[in-house]
């Protein structure tokens, strides 16, 4: 009996009880769909990540305030009472030979206004180098230079995001007057577009001089310090020279932690993993559930249908052909749920990918035949004790079965 | 000299085991059935009728003696020449009819066939065929629910002779129908043998029916205690 043969016998049983059919896949059904989102998400949101690091350039350590007893990247509380300020960033500047850039970084938000029009920003306050730190680029005017970091100046970089609501297209914002909090700023310079990173856009945000941003927060300390090591081979020696620099001026007392773009990669990857390693036990408890639940609705089917193995091996069906008759119909049961599940999943992925332009996310064809590949491995391993329960029986018992 | 019996068993026996308990639910059976023979297997309950037609159809294998079926040697044979023999030799009629559910009459009768290795137009001609000559034509596509005890009973038949068997064996075709059924499918079979030279081997608890074949053989307690022509009766 060909294997096509095979099929149809198991589509004729299928065909005859379709609730019981869709309610035996359901298990395989959401094993393949958490695949399908594993590789087709997970991937996706890793790749997306990684990406996201490197544009934010390269070769980077931030220096945060309080000390982190373990490595890797956990921002701190900020609860220890010894602050970062701006003599530790001109020292760095200053002392740091195996430094390439250093910039402080103050963080606050405020109102900014021009005329009536009002919207609330996110206040970078930093250094002349942050531009370059950062892999952004100025697109009009200039960028803030150290005079107006030294002189305090009331001077504003801001993207085009800001420029387009408060400007509109036809207005120059250039040398104009902008209010953030009370204290008006001169517009010397916008962005380039960069778009959206982590979520972020880049281009909603104001670059005033860490000086500016201590007297518009009212503070005297820094959030933290970002500096870029020269190449990729400097960074650990950079993060040492970094450490004894700040610890010299502590007098020994190490009371900050430098963390490397590395540790940020490899917290993303550690979380990242973490995802992949649910996702995948969710995926291979599914089909483990979804394989037992095929087996036995399949054992139970074999006993509902005793009499008519019976009649099968009365009229010359051999060994073979009730085991492969089975032992078909548990397979493709899997593949159809199999099936179902890539199907939900290309429309999950379908609505992540509306809602998240910028995720990579995708189904490809490999995927596809990978899931189901693993359902057709769940219906052989479910339908194997089942197939040979029914292949095994013998003829007149199962015929004389009530 | 006549040709090669379509059947041919010389003391056959068949022992069940039930822990300590050993039945003989056949003793030293020698049964030769000719080509074209109608004949009658009666007894008492329990005296080995089904399972004789079992060894007959290679259903069954039997604990000694020798079984040759159109000249070829059963014992021996390896589980799947045993389903080809059964397949192309044998044509087994239930008296539970035994019909797939859900499945139309035609696919009913083709279900021999699919094993058979036959292509899809070839099953459908020849059920056609067959459901012709059990008078049930014009109602290929019914499934059994669709269809009455009696009409369950022919196209059960129909499955039997699709692959134009040897022999036919029926146990009891008539044990879960009405009289007047009963009697119509009797009168199906004696019409096969007599117009078609198909063989028959029938079970029946009916003397009235034993009656009307030409040779009866009564079984008691695993023995064959008579074989001939039937006796008096109606
Ligand atoms: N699978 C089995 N295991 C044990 N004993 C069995 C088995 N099948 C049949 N027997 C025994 O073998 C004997 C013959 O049984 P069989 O079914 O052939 O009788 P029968 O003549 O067909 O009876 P009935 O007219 O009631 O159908 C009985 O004693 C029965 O109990
Ligand atoms: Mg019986």
């Amino acid at each position: 009996m060909s294997l096509f043969e095979h099929l149809s016998i198991a589509f004729d049983s299928i065909r005859n009880s379709p609730v019981r059919t869709f309610l035996t896949t359901l298990g395989v059904l959401i094993g393949v769909f958490a695949v399908i989102l594993l590789v087709g998400l997970g991937d996706a949101v890793q790749t997306y990540v990684l990406d996201t690091f490197a544009g934010v350039g390269s070769n980077l350590l931030q220096v945060h305030a309080g000390r982190q007893e373990t490595r890797g990247f956990q921002p701190s509380s900020g609860n220890s009472r010894n602050k970062l300020s701006l003599r530790d960033y001109e020292a760095l500047d200053k002392r740091g030979l195996l430094l390439d850039g250093v910039s402080p970084v103050v963080l606050g938000s405020s109102e900014l206004r021009l005329g009536d029009l009002r919207r609330n920003v996110v206040v970078f306050g930093v250094g002349p180098r942050y531009l370059e730190l950062r892999n952004l680029a100025i697109g009009r005017g200039r960028f803030l230079e150290p005079e107006d970091l030294d002189g305090r100046r009331r001077v504003v970089v801001i993207g085009e995001t800001i420029v387009g609501e408060l400007f509109g297209d036809d207005k120059s914002p250039l040398g104009a007057t902008v209010y953030l909090g009370s204290t008006p700023y001169r517009v010397v310079g916008v962005t380039q577009k960069k778009g959206k990173t982590f979520g972020f856009d880049m281009d909603d945000l104001a670059l005033i001089p860490a000086t500016s941003a201590q007297d518009l927060f009212d503070i005297e300390t820094i959030t933290h310090l970002l500096a870029r090591a020269k190449d990729k081979n400097t960074v650990e020696p950079a993060i040492e020279e970094v450490g004894e620099l700040l610890a010299d001026r502590r007098g020994g007392t190490i009371d900050f932690t430098i963390y490397s773009q590395d540790d940020m990669m490899e917290m993303v990857n550690r979380i990242m993993g973490t995802l992949k390693f649910f996702l995948g036990a969710i995926a291979s408890i599914s089909l483990l559930v979804g394989g037992i639940g095929i087996m036995n609705i399949m054992l139970v089917s074999v006993k509902e249908r005793t009499r008519e193995i019976g009649v099968r091996r009365a009229v010359g069906a051999r060994w073979r052909d009730i085991l492969l008759q089975f032992l078909v119909e548990a397979v493709v049961v899997s593949v159809l749920g199999g099936l179902a599940g890539v199907a939900l999943g290309a429309v999950v992925i379908r609505i992540v990918a509306h809602f998240q332009p910028d995720l990579p996310v995708g189904l490809s064809l490999e995927n596809v035949v990978m899931a189901l590949g693993f359902s057709a491995a769940v219906g052989i391993a479910a339908g194997v004790v089942p197939a040979m329960r029914a292949a095994d029986l013998d003829p007149v018992e199962a015929l004389r079965y009530e | 000299m006549s040709e090669t019996p379509v059947i041919a068993l010389s003391g056959v026996s068949r022992v069940y085991e039930l822990g300590a308990e050993r039945i003989q639910a056949l003793r030293s059976v020698d049964l030769v059935v000719q080509k074209g023979e109608l004949l009658a297997i009666i007894g008492p309950s329990g005296s080995g009728k089904s399972t004789l037609m079992n060894v007959i159809g290679a259903l069954d294998t039997p604990s000694g003696g020798s079984y040759q079926i159109d000249g070829q040697a059963v014992s021996g044979l390896s589980d799947d020449q045993l389903a080809q023999v059964r397949n192309q030799k044998i044509g087994f009629v239930f008296q539970s009819f035994n019909l797939l559910p859900r499945q139309s009459a035609l696919d009913n009768v083709a279900l021999p066939l699919r094993y058979a290795g036959y292509s899809r137009a070839e099953r459908r001609a020849k059920s056609e065929r067959a459901l012709r000559r059990v008078d049930l034509g014009d109602r290929l596509g019914h499934t059994p629910e669709q269809l009455s005890g009696g009409q369950k009973q022919r196209v059960a038949i129909a499955r039997a002779l699709v692959t134009e068997p040897a022999i036919l064996l029926a146990d009891e075709p008539t044990g879960a129908l009405d009289q007047a059924t009963g009697k119509e499918i009797i009168e199906l079979f004696l019409r096969l043998n007599r117009e078609e030279g198909v063989t028959v081997v029938l079970v029946t608890h009916d003397p009235q029916v034993a009656a009307r074949t030409r040779r009866v053989v009564t079984l008691v307690d695993g023995r064959v205690v008579e074989d001939g022509p039937p006796k008096g009766g109606s």
